[in-house]
């Protein structure tokens, strides 16, 4: 399958039928989108450098394959993301604080999946892609014309969950969209250990009407998943969507990703970068001007003021609120437990 | 109002309790910005940069380059310029506070009197304190203390008392030199290592590599002696398959091996390494240059990856590089067999019938002598000196 693509390296745009909609409009609207993530992500990467966040997983590189189909959906499109998936939940409005208490260690989650038709990172591979099959099985049965949109990387689809997930969702017919980020690298294992046949031809085995899409290409995805998603939401049944990307950064804070991959690679990737690429197009139409550029700086250095600021003022949670999350009736050994921890706790003083 | 303002060294993986610091980037004085690089440091993980969390200037540098430096230590400070509004401080996540007037909690000394150890007569101490004691090297019986059990602070003070004997310094034993203790250690005492020593003239062998040297084939690719070595152990294993295998403890089996992944021990900046060319007897001789050159090349830039430290399968080390004869190398865990070699120095030596000035050099060759016989191991050992004597002849009739 020939990858799609609407806007090349140098931001020049191909000619197919999706550009005529292309404008000034959206894309401006997209690439702030992609640089606000970008910044929400590298301040996040500091605090973490800092000692204020316990972990955190860039979505460096991945911008435009999570902007281009969190904006080609309904906002009240059901999503279920993996954990890397910055750039799509600001799109849905969730705030830094947010996107930060978990990997502060200070809330279980963030925000509330309902209010943002957004569910909670799920960092259980795979896992949210049955989640989402699930869910959309019900939207069958309510009888709405809501979509489910799940994403998952390529490490993920060799698990059990996301093969199933494939499976069930096309014996049932249920209005689902697998999105696959395929960043290249499932921590240090490359794709090519990953699996023997591409994802999107894997899909079409299932019964999914699969689309191998340029990720690093916003309009692309955008247009790509639009089409998706219309075909589900017209009850054509599941659909995949494989976008081509690249994880920039490490897998983790934890991870040194030098140890497994190339400085040349890493520069191959950087020409394709998500961002240059969509800024190429707005200089070449002459889609931005100064103004645009420096209130973009200044809201993106703003943001980056308050992704500290909040982040330092998460409250720390209440260490005996542990007990109340265990049992919802209690039990001898958890009443035990807190009594004991309240005194050992109680045995502190103030310096 | 200028403030000064603690960093404190994080926990930038996920439980880790310390990291080494490798190269400051900024000095006393500096004027610093937020998410501006302070220090590099190596984790056990990855060798990580630090960004700022201030505006200011570096006011004091509180470690060492090489130090290494427990997570929540403070490693710098810096001055700023206000009072800390909106980049100020509060706590960090690892457990402290990196504001000035961050209040401390301690453990408020409990009224009754000491009372003895009970139970399995360990003094009592909490699994934390119990770990930090062992860090420091401190043995729990002899910390005084009141009330139940043993506190930090009582560690701390205990520590205090005894300070370190004059003449010797103390170096927490980890990274590299951790991974390498475990390994030779497992390797000793598991494998009954014996080892033969041969000397030969190696005079043939360093003719060859200038020979080669010119050779349009290998332009561009460094030839040293090292290369007709790996050559002669692969052809040594080519004679002697039976020398190729491994110890299969678990299983009660030999596994004879039949792909040659050639280990090469390189002294590098973080310590000893053993990364291995895959598949060396399948390539040509210009192929194990070209292979040797940048294996030995990304090992000295600390750029091997772990996937090129496993799978070796024998093991060349080169103890001539430091200037000395023979070694009793120690076998890389799970292999079979280590060639040392020795410096190679001209010598008088019997040649044809007269004493003659020869480029000499003593091969030591280890094995796992539950694998290999004297017999064996010293045929190995012989065919290695053959081959370096006249590589010219013995590789054509190889």
């Amino acid at each position: 399958m020939e990858t799609y693509r609407l806007l090349d390296p140098d931001g020049t745009l191909r000619d197919d039928p999706a550009a005529e909609h292309v404008d000034a409009e959206l894309c401006r609207a997209l690439y702030r989108d992609m640089v606000l993530a970008r910044r929400l992500d590298s301040e996040a990467y500091n605090l973490q450098r800092q000692g204020e966040l316990g972990l955190w997983l860039q979505c460096l590189g991945q911008e435009a394959a999570q902007v281009g189909s969190i904006r080609a959906i309904r906002d009240d499109d059901q999503v279920f993301p993996s954990y890397r998936d910055h750039a799509a939940a600001m799109c849905r409005g969730i705030t830094a604080e947010a996107l930060l208490a978990q990997w502060r260690g200070v809330r279980q989650s963030g925000w509330d999946p309902a209010e943002h038709h957004f569910g909670i990172y799920t960092l259980v591979l795979a896992a949210q892609l049955l989640h989402a099959v699930g869910y959309a099985m019900g939207v069958a049965r309510d009888g709405t014309d809501e979509i489910v949109l799940t994403y998952f990387g390529d490490g993920s689809s060799s698990e059990g969950e996301a093969n199933e997930a494939f499976n069930w969702a096309a014996t049932v017919h249920a209005p689902v969209l697998f999105f696959c980020q395929n960043n290249q690298w499932a921590i240090s294992t490359p794709t090519s250990a990953q699996f023997g046949a591409p994802l999107h031809r894997r899909a079409e085995g299932f019964g999914l009407a699969a689309q191998l899409v340029d990720g690093n290409d916003v309009l692309a995805v955008r247009a790509a998943t639009q089409r998706a998603a219309e075909a589900v939401r017209r009850g054509e049944g599941p659909a995949l969507i494989e976008a081509t990307t690249y994880r920039m950064a490490g897998h983790s804070t934890s991870d040194d990703p030098t140890r497994y991959r190339s400085e040349a690679e890493l520069d191959h990737w950087r020409t394709l970068d998500p961002i240059d690429r969509l800024r190429r197009l707005l200089e070449r139409e002459q889609w931005t001007d100064e103004a645009f550029v420096a209130d973009l700086d200044a809201e993106a250095d703003a943001l980056g003021t308050e992704v500290r600021r909040v982040c330092r003022a998460l409250p720390d949670p209440d260490p005996a609120a542990m007990f109340a999350h265990v049992l919802p009736t209690g039990s001898p050994t958890v009443d035990h437990q807190r009594e004991a921890y309240a005194a050992y706790s109680a045995s502190f003083e103030e310096d | 109002m200028p403030t000064t303002e603690t960093f404190r060294l994080p926990d930038v993986g996920e439980g880790l309790t310390e990291a080494d610091i490798l190269t400051w980037h900024v000095a006393v004085g500096d004027a610093v910005t937020v998410n501006r690089t302070l220090v590099e440091v190596e984790t056990a993980k990855a060798a990580v940069e630090l960004p700022c969390p201030f505006d200011g200037t570096v006011a004091e540098i509180l470690v060492g380059e090489g130090d290494t430096v427990a997570v929540g230590s403070p490693i710098v400070t810096i001055t700023t310029a206000t009072e800390p509004a909106e980049e100020g401080s509060g706590d960090v996540l690892v457990g402290y506070g990196t504001s000035a007037s961050a209040t401390r909690r301690r453990r408020r000394r409990a009224p009754e009197p000491a009372t003895p150890a009970v139970g399995n007569g360990r003094p009592p101490a909490t699994p934390p304190v119990r770990k930090m004691a062992k860090d420091a090297g401190v043995d729990l019986a002899e910390v005084a203390y009141e009330g139940e059990r043993i506190s930090r602070e009582d560690v701390r003070r205990h520590l205090e008392q005894e300070p370190e004997p004059a003449g010797e310094t103390r170096e927490r034993i980890a990274g590299v030199r951790k991974a390498t203790a475990a390994a030779v250690t497992t390797s000793a005492f598991t494998a009954p290592h014996v080892t033969e020593f041969l000397t030969v003239d190696a005079t043939e062998t360093m003719a060859t590599v200038a020979v080669l040297k010119e050779h349009p084939a290998f332009a561009g690719v460094r030839v040293t002696p090292l290369l007709l070595v790996a050559r002669a152990v692969l052809s040594a294993i080519r004679h002697h398959p039976e020398v190729h295998a491994r110890w299969d403890e678990a299983n009660q089996e030999i596994v004879r091996l039949r792909t040659v992944n050639l280990g090469i021990a390189a002294a590098t900046p973080r310590g000893l390494i053993v990364p291995n060319v895959p598949d060396a007897g399948s390539l040509t001789l210009v192929g194990l240059a070209r292979a040797l050159e940048e294996l030995t090349t990304t090992a000295r830039e600390g750029r091997t990856t772990p996937e090129r430290m496993r799978g070796g399968t024998v093991t060349i080390t080169n103890v001539g590089v430091f200037g000395v004869d023979a070694a009793t190398p120690i076998l890389n865990p799970g292999e079979s067999a280590i060639l040392g070699v020795g410096r190679i120095a001209r010598r008088p030596w019997e040649y044809h019938g007269e004493v003659a000035l020869r480029e000499v050099t003593t091969l030591s060759l280890s094995f796992d002598h539950r694998l290999v016989d004297g017999e064996l191991g010293s045929r190995v050992l012989a065919r290695i000196g053959a081959v370096l004597s006249d590589p010219a002849r013995e590789l054509l009739l190889d």
